[in-house]
């Protein structure tokens, strides 16, 4: 037998394998897996929030509920109008929900995690003071001294 | 003898199902930290509590105001956003021991001994007006100014920039360069005028 054979024994090129394709595509599962967090509401108010340099880090993101506040999303205007409101979890609320609002999300935490929930105030960047005042007046009424404006880095986006 | 060997599971479909878990996840899931200026509010004012403490000293206190055109009044002057952080910064040091800026303090810090505390107070007052935007600039204009002097003082006496430093040492410096900003009772910036 001749080492440059004839056609019968002609070596094939070993097909590449893909076995560790998926190890590869998990680890990137994984990582968006620890990394992201859910998506709890859908946004039904257009929030682009204000520019700040002096921003910091929310530590504990499980203690904080969000109160977005802006004007309605393009499909949800005709209903609504354009004026500035109040979104708490899905739905479109009243300041006067504000109370029930964090009274339930209070009660969703532990015990010793009470005195530390943040609420996250998400404004749009033209909204005016008053909506955002009447937020913050009833936050104090019902003792969520804790708060935090929404803000970006400049730059970002 | 001829042992059949059992047939390699084919896995090459693996990494399509852990696509689409992939995809799932890019999907509902956010990135994105939370960003933002954190802010204690004040505790609504007991009834039967009497307004003693309000009694603060006129020169320790600069009123920072924001119309509804959102111009911006410090102290009572009309002031461009560029320069509301010096001017917060010489109110909160006043250098020359000036008789119309506040006093200080001497205050024991455990630990580090004693500082003279100034006892400013910002006392920030908006318009229901007043666009959102122009309330956390100013918002944020003040925290650096607090957060320039703390990192002043951190050089000062630690030789490093506050964020370097230990928890213990920016508890010292928190002491020493308090962050008073107090937001006032609403009411009508407008009306006074």
């Amino acid at each position: 037998m001749s080492k440059f054979g004839g056609s019968n024994n002609k070596k094939e090129v070993p097909g590449i394998t893909s076995g560790s394709l998926s190890d590869i595509v998990f680890m990137l599962l994984f990582f968006f897996m620890v990394t992201t967090q859910m998506r709890e509401t859908e946004n039904k108010v257009q929030v682009v929030v204000p520019e700040a340099s002096e921003v910091v880090k929310l530590e504990r993101k499980d203690l904080c509920s969000y109160i977005n506040i802006g004007t309605p999303i393009k499909s949800l205007q005709s209903q609504y109008g354009t004026d500035a409101r109040i979104q708490l979890n899905d739905s479109f609320k009243t300041k006067e929900d504000i109370r029930d609002f964090v009274a339930s999300e209070r009660e969703s935490l532990n015990e010793g995690d009470r005195p530390l929930m943040t609420v996250a105030i998400r404004a749009d960047k033209d909204v005016r003071m008053g909506i955002v005042t009447d937020v913050k007046q009833e936050l104090r009424r019902c003792s969520a001294l804790k708060i935090m404006y929404s803000a970006r880095r400049p730059g970002d986006e | 003898m001829g042992k059949r060997k059992t047939p390699a599971l084919n896995t090459s479909s693996t990494a399509d199902i852990a696509f689409l878990l992939l995809c799932y996840f890019l999907m509902t899931t956010t990135m994105g930290s939370q960003l933002g200026l954190q802010r204690r509010l004040p505790p609504i004012p007991d009834k039967n509590q009497q307004v003693e403490d309000q009694k603060i000293n006129r020169r320790n206190i600069i009123v920072v105001r924001i119309n509804a055109s959102d111009r911006i009044l410090a102290g009572s002057e009309p002031i461009d956003i560029h320069f509301l952080k010096d001017k917060i910064k010489e109110f909160l040091t006043n250098p020359s021991n000036n008789a119309n800026l506040p006093e200080k303090e001497a205050k024991d810090i455990e630990g580090f001994g004693t500082v003279m505390v100034s006892k400013g107070v910002i006392s920030l007052q908006n318009d229901r007006g007043t666009s959102y935007e122009a309330y956390l600039a100013v918002q944020n204009e003040l925290v650096k100014a607090v957060n320039e002097l703390r990192d002043e003082f951190a050089r000062a006496n630690f030789g490093r920039p506050f964020s370097k430093l230990t928890e213990e040492q920016q508890d010292i410096v928190k002491k020493a360069v308090p962050q008073n900003i107090s937001e006032a009772e609403p009411k009508d910036v407008n009306a006074q005028n």
